[in-house]
């Protein structure tokens, strides 16, 4: 990156022109100091036994520059900064912070020279207090080791009033929103004097609006010099907040680009590694009689708030109705009341008319013919230790196909291993071999081939691409409309919006567990979704 | 040849073969020898010589026919025992809990031995079924509490064993039950016994017998019983029901992972409470067997026998499999026997066992770190 | 017969203190390690190995407080043990908590017979822990002897230690600095690391500091309550102390209440048993654990472990 070329480019206002548009907005580099090498990370190498995430990445980031790091699921992003964070030891390569040569061995080394990061899965002690969190680690102290806690507060107080990060220093954590969570987040490396800050997936759990929050805090951060390095695969935030950007794809760097100077598709096309069909083909079709029909359904979580709340909807056969909103509006808590996972405080839920409220999940899954593929599949939807046969059968192993006298026939419980790889493309096409030693999309495959195998009526699927490649992310919308063409009716939940408006023939958008507004794909306004998705009123 | 393979299908010998060559096997086995170098460590430190100690060992345990024969009598309820940890284990459940399920056996068949008058068959498979029974209810009482109330089967079994100790220990003073003064209980009637020629064994003829043959008279100088069968029966059920079975695919889809086999329509609370139940009725058909075999009654106990927990290092070493929990209860009944005679042989203290096992334990514990031997060992 | 009756008040005090001593030990224990995230069921273990080094501590030292520090030494060492196969070598916890339990009982009776001539017990302590208020009790002093508050107040120096130790755990845990790494790293060790933590040292601490203080409980019983350690001293006690951090929801506060109800339950047995009341002490002796049971089943919904108890923590390096 030679600074006396980028010093021709003309310099833009900034993007904040209209802070209400969504997805609009024009970076510029006004704020970045092109003789500062801030981080300058050269042939990288990060192996994991004989796998290789990182081959060779080169990243340069000035001070002052919003740099966004894009890439598929496991491409090798995080890693790459949990090198540069120490939290990992480069198997080779070089790192510069600032100039120096450094050897970054713990995050303590990474501290002390001003990095800082904020992790996607939150690094927070949830029963501690915003200050405790703050100073964890490097806390405020009377003699002997004790803590001074007013001290810190006001310190935590000053410290969120200098940047625009509004939390309240007494609060528990657990107590807080996702957005708050993520200020203290900021906060923390702030706390400890951070000149780069590290970001992954910072926009994965906010709310529109925290989005734009998020983007004027950044902003703010810039102009007092301090660099950014956002990691993401959303194409619309790059081009919102970013000034560069570097693309990696299964661990090799590809390029790295000015993100004024490119298009989305551009960037697609480069993380994938192709061109990217964002349209999904679908035949239009007539939607049939209702299948399922939810009334007034209220459902609590752990602490006893109602996080499904008096919601209503129906889904017919030969549809797929999508429902879009932000993660933790009510979504797994919907599907786990529908399919007996969890208990029903109030309301019902009936299937061709037929009240299956709190009903186990085998009677749901087996009599009432609703599959479900589940949202996190290592949790739910597989057992790592058994092999892709005894996956297989985990709805089916007592049904007389498998079973005889409650002894299990293997024979055919392998043959119908073999048979559902073959037709579902499941690798390898090995029915021994245990769960855990396939990929993420061939769990998901086997995941699918059970499902459907299981011939449902209602087809359930939350979040059914998450963490997959492209190439299996299109594998599952096809069978999903599949499912809708024979005629069965499919609930997709989705926290990507793009998806949900691209399969679905319906939308319904979920908030604060209700059912705010539903609109025709055809008709869909990703705009009027977005704002309903954030409790804004059409 | 079509046969053999139908065979060898049914037989699942892919199974037991996986087994041998799986890397838990050669971490056990490590495990044992490590055991024994730890074992032969402290000998050396004390100042005895581990060559010798482990030659006295060796002796008590093969130099005669009876003392084999206790190792097979001393190592029974420790398999069974480490079976029923082993069910539990499979099942993802911790039971702590074999030691009061044993001790909850070993009073109930103790009772149905002393007070029932039956005909001989018949009382010892009354005896056998009411123990399992009680015991069984002891331990899916635990696994109730935690289906039902989510307290954690570690904890509640401990308290249950304690439970059981004191009630077995107030029954003895039962007059009717227990030998006023002499704090046990009155022994079985015969009808209930599974020694071998236990009656004929004092006769004359007996005492003849067992002068005139010096091996089999040998034997019969120890309670000889039927309890070894009865352990291997139960072995190749646990076997067979976890791996051949609904209802052993069920729980060990439960024990890898309950949120799956929830989300797949398995009752998971009903799965545990029948875990819990399976363990306790295996723990309890343990103390049974001892009472009808050995022992005869019960007695008041200061403190626990250690038949369960015995039973924890047996089922752990095995590698919570059936074959695995019979091959550790004759190593764990052997080195308990034969380590007994380490004291008179060269008075060393004979708890080098127990640091044994703990330290076999403590190895099975840590695959890591016998990998890591092993990637040194190769030369990495 | 009021005043009899403050006496037999005063007596079950007394004896639910002694008794409640070494339970309070080993829970503190019991806190610190699982506070840090390492479950511990090896905690009975390093209290049978603590009472017997305190016992032959202070037989050989004829000091009661050498012997104190022989239990602190030997309850930590076995820790160590702990701590190695659970920190670094990535160990389930419970499995490594139950080999450590046959390590402890066999290392105590396996030095003891080597110690003592064969023996499974050691020979009678001459001199046990102190009583340090006994100078205020007695003829012409501040009050009687054998009345209410010499039967609950002249009691042995570990029983005051005891609560203190509970005061002072309490306040290591949430006022200092140390304290709320612990915690940190028991409720999100990866969030910890992230911040330069050492979760590996904490652990370690953690680990050894719990068996520490079981093998100062297992003395609190071997030098205190008796004055020799036998081979079924400690039949029991860490797996109650277990159940009484449990009890007390990881708190040291909480866990003292707890040790005092199963201390008080067993200071009532014995009082019961010493007027000659026909109670079976059997049936009595059942009665905390049918307690714990009942508790556990009404409060452990609502009480929330540390956040990674039990779970192993690994850098993702070894992948």
């Amino acid at each position: 990156m030679d600074a006396l070329a980028l010093s021709r480019h003309p310099l833009w206002g900034w993007g904040y022109s209209d802070p209400t548009t969504l997805f609009g907005g024009v970076k510029c580099l006004e704020t970045i100091d092109f003789f500062h090498k801030a981080v300058e990370m050269t042939d990288m190498v990060k192996k994991f036994g004989d796998f290789t995430a990182n081959d060779k990445i080169n990243l340069i980031v000035h001070k002052g520059e919003v740099h966004a790091l894009l890439g598929e699921n496991g491409a090798g992003k995080t890693t790459l900064m949990n090198v540069l964070y120490g939290l990992y030891k480069p198997t080779s390569g070089s790192v510069k912070i600032n100039g120096n040569l450094l050897n970054i061995k713990d995050p303590n080394v990474a501290i002390k020279n001003g990095i800082g990061m904020v992790h996607q899965h939150f690094m927070l002690v949830e029963p501690f207090t915003v200050t405790q969190n703050i100073i964890l680690g490097n806390e405020t102290t009377k003699s002997m080791g004790i803590i001074d806690l007013k001290k810190a507060e006001k310190q935590v107080a000053e410290l969120s009033k200098r940047y625009g990060l509004t939390v309240d220093p007494n609060a528990l954590v657990q107590d807080l929103s996702v957005g708050s969570q993520q200020r203290v987040e900021i906060l923390k490396a702030l706390y400890r004097g951070a000149q780069i800050l590290i970001l992954d997936e910072p926009t994965a759990v906010l709310t529109p609006q925290e989005i734009q929050e998020l983007a004027q805090i950044i902003q703010n951060l810039t102009r007092e010099g301090k660099s950014i390095i956002i990691i993401t695969h959303k194409l619309k935030e790059i081009k919102q907040m970013a000034d560069f950007c570097t693309i990696i794809r299964r661990g090799k760097h590809i390029d790295t680009v000015e993100v004024a100077k490119v298009t989305e598709e551009d960037l697609a096309s480069k993380m994938v590694g192709r061109d990217v069909i964002f349209k999904v083909a679908k035949e239009k079709q007539l939607r049939g009689d209702k299948a399922l029909e939810i009334k007034n359904l209220v459902v609590q979580d752990a602490r006893g708030l109602p996080v499904v709340n008096n919601l209503s909807l129906e889904l017919h056969k030969g549809e797929i109705l999508g429902i879009a909103g932000i993660d933790g509006n009510g979504q797994k808590e919907l599907i786990e009341a529908v399919t007996g996972l969890r208990k029903v405080k109030s309301g019902t839920v009936s299937v061709q008319g037929k009240n299956i409220t709190n009903l186990s999940p085998g009677k749901i899954i087996n009599k009432h013919k609703i599959s479900h593929i589940p949202e996190d599949r290592q949790k739910r939807g597989l057992i790592f230790e058994f092999d892709i046969a005894e996956n297989l059968i985990l709805e089916t192993y007592f049904k007389p196909a498998f079973s005889k006298w409650f002894t299990l026939i293997k024979e055919r419980i392998y043959s119908n291993a073999k048979d559902l790889i073959h037709k579902f493309d499941i690798r390898p096409e090995e029915s021994e071999i245990p769960a855990k030693a396939l990929s993420g999309g061939n769990q998901q495959k086997m995941i699918i081939a059970r499902e459907v195998s299981n011939e449902p009526e209602i087809l359930i699927a939350a979040q059914p691409t998450r963490g997959l490649d492209v190439g299996a992310i299109e594998y599952v919308h096809e069978a999903l409309i599949n499912q809708r063409n024979q005629g069965k009716a499919v609930l997709l939940v989705s926290f990507e919006l793009d998806e949900v408006i691209n399969v679905s023939d319906r939308i319904a958008v979920i908030f604060e567990g209700k059912i705010v507004g539903i609109v025709d794909a055809q008709d869909a306004d990703e705009k009027q979704i977005g704002l309903m998705m954030a409790g804004g009123t059409e | 040849m079509k046969k053999d393979a139908r065979l060898k299908k049914r037989f699942n010998i892919r199974g037991i073969k996986d087994f041998l060559l799986s890397g838990s096997l050669g971490v056990t086995l490590i495990s044992v020898f490590l055991g024994f170098m730890v074992g032969a460590i402290v000998l050396l430190i004390a100042g005895f010589n581990p060559v010798e100690g482990y030659f006295a060992i060796l002796k008590g345990i093969f130099s005669k026919p009876k003392y084999m024969s206790y190792v097979v009598i001393y190592s029974t309820p420790l398999i069974i025992t480490g079976l029923s940890v082993a069910f539990a284990m499979r099942t993802g459940l911790f039971n702590i809990g074999a030691e009061g399920q044993y001790i909850v056996g070993a009073m109930v068949a103790a009772m149905a031995g002393y007070y029932f008058h039956l005909p001989m068959v018949l009382h010892i498979i009354v005896c056998i079924f009411l123990a399992a029974l009680a015991a069984a209810a002891w331990g899916g009482l635990a696994g109730f509490i935690k289906a039902k109330f989510g307290v954690h089967e570690v904890i509640s079994t401990i308290m249950l064993n304690w439970t059981a100790l004191y009630l077995s220990n107030w029954a003895v003073t039962l007059k009717s039950f227990g030998k006023q003064g002499t704090g046990k209980s009155f022994a079985i009637q015969e009808t209930a016994r599974i020694d071998l020629f236990g009656q004929w064994k004092i006769t004359e003829a007996g005492i003849d017998f067992i002068r005139s043959h010096k091996v089999l008279g040998d034997i019969l100088k120890s309670p000889v019983n039927l309890g070894i069968l009865a352990a291997f029966l139960l072995a190749f059920l646990m076997w067979y029901t976890l791996n051949k079975t609904t209802l052993g695919y069920q729980l060990r889809a439960v024990g890898y992972n309950p949120n799956a086999a929830e989300y797949g329509g398995i009752n998971v609370n009903r799965s545990i409470v029948t875990s819990m139940c399976i363990a306790g009725g295996l723990a309890g058909t343990a103390g049974a067997l001892q009472i009808m075999g050995v022992s005869h009654r019960i007695a008041k106990l200061a403190t626990m026998e250690g038949y369960g927990f015995d039973g924890i290092a047996v089922s752990l070493i095995g590698n919570n499999t059936g074959i695995g929990s019979v091959l550790a209860g004759f190593l764990f009944g052997s080195l308990k026997y034969g380590g007994s005679k380490i004291q008179d042989a060269i008075d060393a203290p004979t708890e080098v066992i127990n640091i044994m096992v703990g330290t076999i334990i403590l190895f099975v514990a840590m695959p890591k770190l016998i990998k890591l031997i092993f990637s040194f060992k190769k030369g990495k | 017969m009021m005043e009899a009756l403050i006496k037999d008040i005063g007596f079950i005090i007394g004896t639910t203190l002694m008794y409640s001593t070494p339970l309070i030990f080993t829970s503190l224990g019991g806190v610190i390690t699982e506070r840090s995230g390492v479950v511990n069921i090896g905690l009975e273990g390093m209290m049978c190995f603590g009472a017997f080094a305190g016992a032959a501590g202070a037989y050989f030292s004829q000091d009661p407080w050498i012997g104190f520090a022989c239990a602190a030494i030997a309850g930590g060492l076995l820790a160590l043990l702990h701590a190695i196969a659970c920190v670094s070598f990535a160990a389930e916890q419970i499995v490594s908590g139950i080999a450590i339990n046959f390590m402890g009982t066999g290392a105590a009776l396996f030095i003891s017979r080597m110690l003592f001539d064969g023996a499974t017990q050691t020979l009678t302590i001459p001199n046990k822990m102190p009583l340090p208020l006994n100078f205020l009790f007695g003829e012409g002093k501040m009050f009687a002897s054998s009345g209410f508050m010499d039967l609950v107040f002249n009691r042995f120096a570990t029983v005051y230690i005891a609560f203190l130790m509970v005061f002072l755990i309490w306040f290591i845990l949430y006022k200092t600095k140390i304290g709320m790494r612990v915690r940190a790293v028991g409720e999100n060790p990866e969030a910890a690391n992230t911040l330069g933590i050492s979760v590996v040292k904490i652990r370690y601490g953690a680990v050894i500091m719990s068996g520490v203080f079981a093998g100062l409980g297992g003395a609190a019983m071997s030098i205190a309550v008796v004055s020799r350690f036998s081979n079924t001293l400690i039949s029991g006690h860490g797996f109650i102390a277990l159940a009484a951090m449990i009890f007390g929801k990881w708190k040291p506060q909480g866990a003292l209440v707890a040790c005092l109800l199963f201390g008080g339950a067993k200071g009532v047995e014995i009082f019961l048993g010493a007027k000659g009341v026909p109670v079976p002490g059997d049936i009595l002796a059942i009665l905390p654990y049918v307690l714990t049971i009942v508790v556990l089943v009404g409060v452990v919904g609502k009480t929330t472990p540390p956040g990674a108890i039990g779970k192993i923590f690994d850098k993702g390096e070894s992948a």
